[in-house]
This record gives C-alpha cells, structure tokens and sequence, in this order.
C-alpha cells in the first residue's frame, strides 16, 4: 500500500515538472519571438509577445525584464516600473535585470522629480 | 589548404552556435519622455530674462537668454521671439507692492544698485513673477506668447576634504594598472541654481515653476574659467529645461533577457 501511495506522489511530480517545463517552454518561445523582432524594431509585436509571456508563465523573469524593456521604449514609464519591479521580485540577484533597472530609474526618477509650485 | 578551409568552417560554425545560444541581447533604446507643460496654445516662446546674482565674472542673465533661445530654436516646434531682455531688477524695483517703500523713488534707485549675492538678495525683486498686469501688458506687446522668467543664481563654491581618484601604477615589467586611491584634496567650484517660471502672455498668470540645481568642483590647480564651468552646468540643465516644453528622447541601451 505504502509503495502504491508512493508510486502516485512520484508520478504526479513528475506530471507536475512536465506541465511546468511546457509552460516555460512556450513562454521562451515567446520571448525569443519578442527579441528578434524587437532587433528589427518592430518593438509593438515585442511588447505583445513578451506580454503573452508573463501571461502564460508569471514566474519568468526574463519575460517580466523584456516587457520592462519594452514599455521604456513605448514611453509607458509606469509599467515599465511594475514590471521590473515584479522581474526583480523573482530574480533579484539577477546582474543584469538590476543593471536594466538602475538606468531606467537614472530617467524616471528624472520626470518624477518635486516640481515648485 | 583544405585543413585552413575546414579551421575557418568550423570556427564560423562555432561562432554561430555561440550567438544561437546567447541568453541574452543588448538592444538600443529610446525613451520618450512627455513634456511636463502642455503648450499647445501658444505658437510663440518669450524668454523674457532673468533676476541673476552670484559672481560677476559671469553675466547669469544675457547668457541663459541667449542659450535658452539657442537651444529652443533647434530643439522646440514653438517660434522664438527675438528682443532685447528685460530689465527685470528695474522693474521690480519700481513696481514694489504697497506698503513696502517709504521713499519710492530713493528706494527704487537703491534697489537696482544693490548686488544679488545669494537667495536672500533675490527676495525683493521676486514679487515681479506675481505680477500679473506687468506680464500681460509683455504678453500684448509680443502677441500673447508663453514667457519664460525666473532666477539665475551662479555662485562660487569650495569644498575640501576626501576625494576618490585613480592613479596609474606601472609595475617592473612594464604592464600598466589604474587603482583607487582616496586623497585629501581642496576643490573650487561653482554652484548654479536656476528657476524657471512659465507664464502664459494672454492672462499673466504663472502656469508652471520648475527649480534645477548643478555644482562642479575642480582640482583648485586647474583654474577652470567660470564661464566654461556655466557652460557645462547648463549642459546638466538644459536637456531638463526642454522636457518641460516638449517631449524629449532618452537614448540608451538595455539587456534583453532570454
């Protein structure tokens, strides 16, 4: 019996860590799409793509880091924000997602300084 | 010849396997940045002049007009309206609110001839920028454009204490290494303080205010002219000046992550 219970617990883990490498997997795909067409400038069909991402895997970073990325460049300053924010809060030993975002706060902290009345 | 062929094959195959598998991109990116004052009713920009102070060796007032006008010329779609500057420290020396001069005229002639030295010699002329009749009766006289007005405040500075540098070290053999060292150094300076104060030539009426502050200090040997250092402060203020009238591109690069 307890071999049984046992064999299941497995099986279902292993279940578990298949569905979890597809999502990933299609997530990747996604984001891979999104920088080659963001290299060609097509930064609309990126953010889409990237944005697919995150919806189809929230724990990846990358996807949270490109969709930053990609807001920046749209002007979208407040997304970009939330999204590296959510980047970092999965990877925040990530060098270069830290780099992305010191620099994009060097400009927003720029538009959101205290202006005199 | 076959055997280089087959080297330089394979190092190119290489080279893209490595670029295949790259997990991440550097990619150039522009910002744009939105203006903060929407100036669309306006098709002109008066840069009016400035109340400045601080050293002599640099007149804060005829050159922030003439970089300003510059700078909005190739920067802004506004039309920049070329006239003399404003004797704003007259001005607001003869247009004190009541209650305030005893000897208008005496008090007047010593106002305009005191030096503006820091903030506090600033008080008694900045009651101009509130004056809502004086700007509107400019406003008419150059057709209702938006007026650009404020304080320019350029000040010399000094500073000692610890300072980070790095010095070149060439050991025995020859090889060349650059290392922090921390010395105590005396450094000269200048602070520039600006504030520019937007108002709207059809009513008068202040419609935005925008405070920006640099300061450069120097290694006191190295005699930096102070009108090549107002240069480069302005350099640090103006791309800050033009994104209050029109949206500005930040260039810059960041990593793409796969």
């Amino acid at each position: 019996m307890p071999t049984r219970l046992l064999t299941v617990v497995l099986l279902l883990a292993a279940l578990t860590g298949v569905a979890y490498a597809d999502v990933r997997s299609d997530a990747k795909a996604q984001v891979e799409f999104g920088i080659a067409v963001a290299q060609r400038g097509l930064w609309k069909e990126a953010l889409y793509r990237w944005k697919r991402a995150t919806e189809i895997d929230p724990t990846y970073a990358a996807g949270f880091n490109n969709l930053a990325v990609g807001y920046e460049h749209e002007g979208m300053l407040d997304k970009a924000a939330e999204a590296y924010e959510r980047a970092l809060k999965l990877e925040p030993n990530n060098a270069m997602l830290r780099q992305n975002f010191e620099l994009f706060k060097e400009i927003h902290d720029r538009t959101t300084q205290p202006q005199t009345p | 010849m076959t055997g280089r062929l087959s080297l330089k094959l394979l190092s190119g195959i290489l080279v893209v396997g490595v670029a295949g598998c790259a997990s991440f991109y550097e990619i150039p990116i522009e910002t744009p940045i939105a203006a903060k004052l929407d100036v669309s009713a306006f098709q002109r920009v008066f840069i009016a002049g400035f109340l400045s102070g601080g050293t002599d060796d640099v007149d804060g007032n005829l050159e922030t007009v003439r970089l300003l006008r510059s700078q909005l010329r190739m920067k802004s779609n506004l039309r920049v309206i070329d006239a003399d500057v404003l004797p704003l420290k007259t001005d607001a020396a003869s247009s004190r609110p009541q209650g305030q001069a005893a000897g208008p005229a005496a008090e007047a002639r010593e106002l305009t001839e005191l030096e503006i030295k820091n903030e506090k010699d600033l008080q008694p002329y900045e009651h101009i920028f509130a004056d809502a009749d004086y700007w509107k009766r400019i406003g008419e006289e150059y057709q209702n454009p938006l007026i650009v007005t404020g304080t320019v405040l350029f000040t010399p500075h000094s500073q000692s204490g610890m300072v980070q540098r790095e010095r070149e070290i060439i050991d025995p053999l020859g090889r060349r290494r650059v290392e922090p060292v921390r010395e105590y150094m005396e450094r000269k300076g200048f602070i520039l303080q600006e504030k520019f104060i937007f108002i709207d030539g059809r009513s008068g009426a202040q419609i935005h205010s925008e405070a920006l502050r640099e300061e450069r200090l120097y290694n006191q040997n190295d005699n930096t002219p102070a009108l090549s250092s107002y240069f480069e402060l302005m350099d640090e203020i103006i791309p800050r000046f033009l994104s209050t009238l029109s949206t500005q591109k930040v260039r810059g690069s960041r990593v793409l992550i796969k």
